[in-house]
């Protein structure tokens, strides 16, 4: 099976060929099941791959399937070629199987938009590059798919590109990923130049047998890193993340949650040997970006009153519990955050926009409220992922949170403390947003209802009543094409509910987007079982799964065989001996977290603490624009005009000074032959001058 | 008895007629008298040559002498043409009046 790798990125490829050929004709909602089907079978193939790797021995289990000479030039010889390994079969499990999910969601979420088929088209071309850049065996063909992936993004979050901030947000997002990427290019010549080849093998291996001196280790590890900043949004570029919520929702828990924010989580994973090669700054640097990330991304999901922008922040600062753990040494733990953080940020995502869904297009969390009895299955499933990301037990987020922060504990107390700290804020906001969503006071009634009774008070008979309601949710969602399919549900609502009492009733959301809650909701209560701690009340051969799994491709540092694998870098470390405390510290914390959420927004027993500047993400937009604005634009003028007076100033003095001199000089050419011919023989006199009586000759 | 000519007698007279040539070319405006006077250097060139091929035995000055008249006579029926042409053109133009490639 391993040999069939290349069908994973195929069936997508097969997708978005079809789709582009004829995805007008094949319309809704065939387009839709045809790229889900596609998106399957792809999920189909990594699970055959991963149950053949599965039979092998560990050490067989890594395979290199070569497609083509894709760049044959002198020394460069780069194959288009797929890498099976433990670690790259992980992400495509996750990426396609998640991947499917949200393309069945899809189905009912874009349902009624005019670009029906082109929005599964762009979700086949995101999944084939994110295949691609998981399986491929060296630095370009990841790249191909690192800039797929960052292509697509810009196509899906300006999908709705008639209005005009979701076309910036788009352009938001291409241009600072553009600013990381260049890292990941230099990393590739820098890796090139070291040693002759951009297969992670080789790079992989000289990093192992020290031939890669420590000087270059560390200029590839930073510089990759540069890239994994950009695409996975962490200080400083994670702005373009919270921004990129403009996109339809699906896109939202596909792109900016589940996978491709994790490609420079798994980017560093993968080149890991280099990263325990390099001087030790780099992977200081990588956990301490990662947690201030974590805490700075937590305190601005705590004033966000946009359903998706809590969740995108809570992105942020997840990515940023990745990066601590890619620092600390733990990359087991990044993994496995990843894989349980896509759990359950996607069924987050989907969650919520099914409650955009179900309130129409009303995204403001300010204007909801109450919904649990309206919405039980997404509330439900809503909540199943509130506990997991906020680190209850038994829910997977718990035990990826845990393993993050007790490697943490052991490189520095610091990193732990701001880890916690972002823990207590993660639960707490978390909790805010359920009870502001489906708890509370209801908020939306009064609001909603104001132009509804306005209909209501219209002698017309209830089909006017209805086409001036479908008329108005047109308005209200704004030129999204979106409105279209909530103005048909809106339709069917208010033929419902107007004769009885003419209320406006969120409404749950259809099988299409149910069924894909459901199912991450029960990954995401039992994701943790990958990678259970190795405490006494676990069996033995339950724990550490994912570790087993993954051991062959994660370093571990010297002697770790003989200290036995995995946590053998942390078990001299006071953190190691606590770790049953810490376990409880954490339950306590997100307890506490859920508690203070819960008496501030459910009880208001405090008055919220929301300031404007966590509102406005501590303004650090408006700082950029400020820096770049004034500064940044003063910097850039001077040097254009640099450029126009010294440079083109030197270039244009020597042209004067020809001119002019040329100017001068042509004034001797009268004309006059008999000037001429003076000037001649009084040459030729001086001539002969020279030669017979200075030269001596005669 | 007549005196015998002495060789320095001849580069003498040559001399003369290159200083008259070079004069006259120098000061005339008229083209064709430029271009006669022209013909008088040249020819002072060749009783140079000759006179020295004699006194010194060397049959290569006579040698020089003919290639230079070959290439005087080519030089002039190129020079007189443009002349002619010229002359045809502008009738009574002098040297000084043919300056439009000046600078």
């Amino acid at each position: 099976m391993v040999e069939l790798v290349w069908l994973i990125p195929a069936f997508p490829l097969l997708g978005f060929l079809t789709i582009l050929i004829g995805g007008r004709r094949m319309g809704e909602p065939l387009a839709g099941l045809f790229a889900t089907a596609m998106v399957g079978a792809s999920f189909v193939v990594a699970v055959l791959t991963y149950l053949d790797l599965l039979g092998m021995d560990e050490e067989q289990r890594s395979h290199t399937e070569t497609l083509f000479s894709w760049v044959p030039v002198g020394d460069l010889q780069i194959d288009m070629a797929f890498l099976v390994d433990p670690l790259s079969i992980t992400m495509c499990l996750f990426v396609t199987g998640i991947g499917a999910l949200i393309h069945l969601y899809s189905i009912g979420y874009m349902h009624g938009d005019p670009k029906f088929s082109k929005f599964f088209l762009y979700l086949n071309l995101f999944v084939l590059s994110m295949t691609l850049l998981v399986l491929g065996s060296n630095l370009l063909v990841t790249f191909l798919g690192w800039e797929g992936v960052g292509t697509c993004s810009y196509f899906l979050i300006s999908f709705w590109h008639t209005k005009d901030a979701n076309a910036t947000a788009g352009k938001k997002a291409f241009v600072t990923n553009r600013i990381g990427d260049f890292g990941v290019m230099l990393a590739m010549f820098l890796a090139f130049g070291a040693v002759g080849s951009i297969d992670y093998a080789v790079i992989n291996d000289s990093a192992l047998a020290g031939t890669l001196t420590q000087a270059t280790a560390t200029g590839i590890a930073a510089l990759l890193f540069v890239g994994a900043v950009g695409k996975s949004a962490q200080l400083p570029l994670y702005v373009w993340l919270p921004d990129a919520m403009a996109g339809p929702t699906p896109v939202s828990a596909l792109i900016h949650a589940a996978t491709m924010v994790t490609a420079g989580v798994y980017l560093m994973v993968r080149v890991n040997p280099v990263l325990g090669a390099a001087a030790d700054w780099v992977p200081m640097l990588i956990a301490w970006i990662g947690a201030i990330t974590a805490l700075f991304a937590a305190t601005i999901a705590l004033a966000q009153n946009d359903i998706k922008k809590v969740l995108a922040y809570s992105t942020v600062s997840q990515l940023g519990y990745m990066f601590l753990a890619v620092g600390t040494g733990a990359y087991v733990a990044a993994i496995f955050h990843m894989i349980t953080h896509a759990f359950f940020k996607a069924l987050l995502f989907l969650g919520s926009g099914s409650v955009i869904h179900g309130m129409h297009d009303e995204q403001d969390m300010r204007k909801m409220g109450k919904l649990f009895k309206f919405m039980p299955v997404t509330a439900s499933t809503f909540i199943v992922g509130w506990l997991a990301i906020a680190g209850v037990p038994p829910f997977a987020g718990f035990w990826s949170k845990d393993e993050i922060l007790l490697y943490a504990g052991a490189e520095s107390w610091v990193l732990y403390g701001i880890g916690i700290v972002t823990a207590i804020l993660t639960a707490f906001y978390m909790t805010r947003q359920v009870i502001m969503t489906f708890f509370g006071e209801q908020k939306w009634g009064s609001l909603a209802n104001e132009a509804e009774a306005a209909h209501l008070n219209d002698p017309a008979d209830t089909d006017a009543a209805t086409e001036g309601a479908e008329a108005e949710a047109l308005e209200d969602a704004g030129t999204g094409p979106q409105s279209v399919g909530a103005a048909a549900n809106a339709d069917i609502d208010q033929h419902e509910t107007h004769g009885a009492h003419g209320e406006f009733k969120p409404h749950e959301s259809p099988p299409f987007m149910l069924i894909p809650l459901v199912v991450l909701a029960g990954l995401s209560a039992v994701g943790g079982l990958i990678q259970l701690p190795s405490i006494g009340i676990i069996p033995k051969n339950a724990q550490h799964k994912l570790l087993d799994w993954l051991h062959p491709i994660v370093e571990f540092g010297e002697g770790a065989e003989e200290r036995g694998i995995g946590e053998a870098i942390i078990t001299d470390t006071t953190a190691y001996d606590l770790k049953v405390v810490l376990i409880f510290v954490a339950i306590a914390c997100a307890i506490a977290g859920i508690v203070a959420g819960w008496a501030v927004y459910q009880r208001r027993l405090v008055k919220p603490f929301e300031p404007e500047l966590l509102e406005r993400g501590w303004r650090y937009d408006e700082a950029i624009s400020w820096f770049m604005g004034k500064p940044g634009r003063a910097g850039f003028q001077g040097v254009a005009d640099g450029d126009a007076k010294v440079v083109d100033g030197a270039v244009n003095g020597v042209a004067t000074i020809v001119r002019e001199t040329a100017g001068q000089v042509r004034k001797g050419q009268t004309g006059y032959v008999r000037q001429y011919a003076g000037v001649i023989g009084i040459g030729v006199v001086f001539l002969l001058g020279w030669f017979v009586v200075i030269r001596g000759i005669l | 008895m007549i005196a015998a000519v002495e060789p320095s007698w001849y580069l003498v007279v040559a001399a003369l007629l290159f200083s008259i040539g070079a004069f006259g070319l120098l000061v005339r405006r008229n083209p064709l008298v430029m271009f006669m006077c022209i013909e008088l250097m040249l020819n002072a060139a060749n009783l140079t040559f000759v006179a020295l091929a004699t006194s010194l035995g060397d049959i290569n000055g006579q040698t020089a002498v003919f290639f230079v008249m070959v290439v005087a006579a080519a030089e002039v029926v190129v020079g007189l043409g443009i002349l002619v042409s010229i002359l045809r053109r502008r009738p009574g133009a002098t040297a000084d009046d043919l300056a439009e490639l000046k600078g």
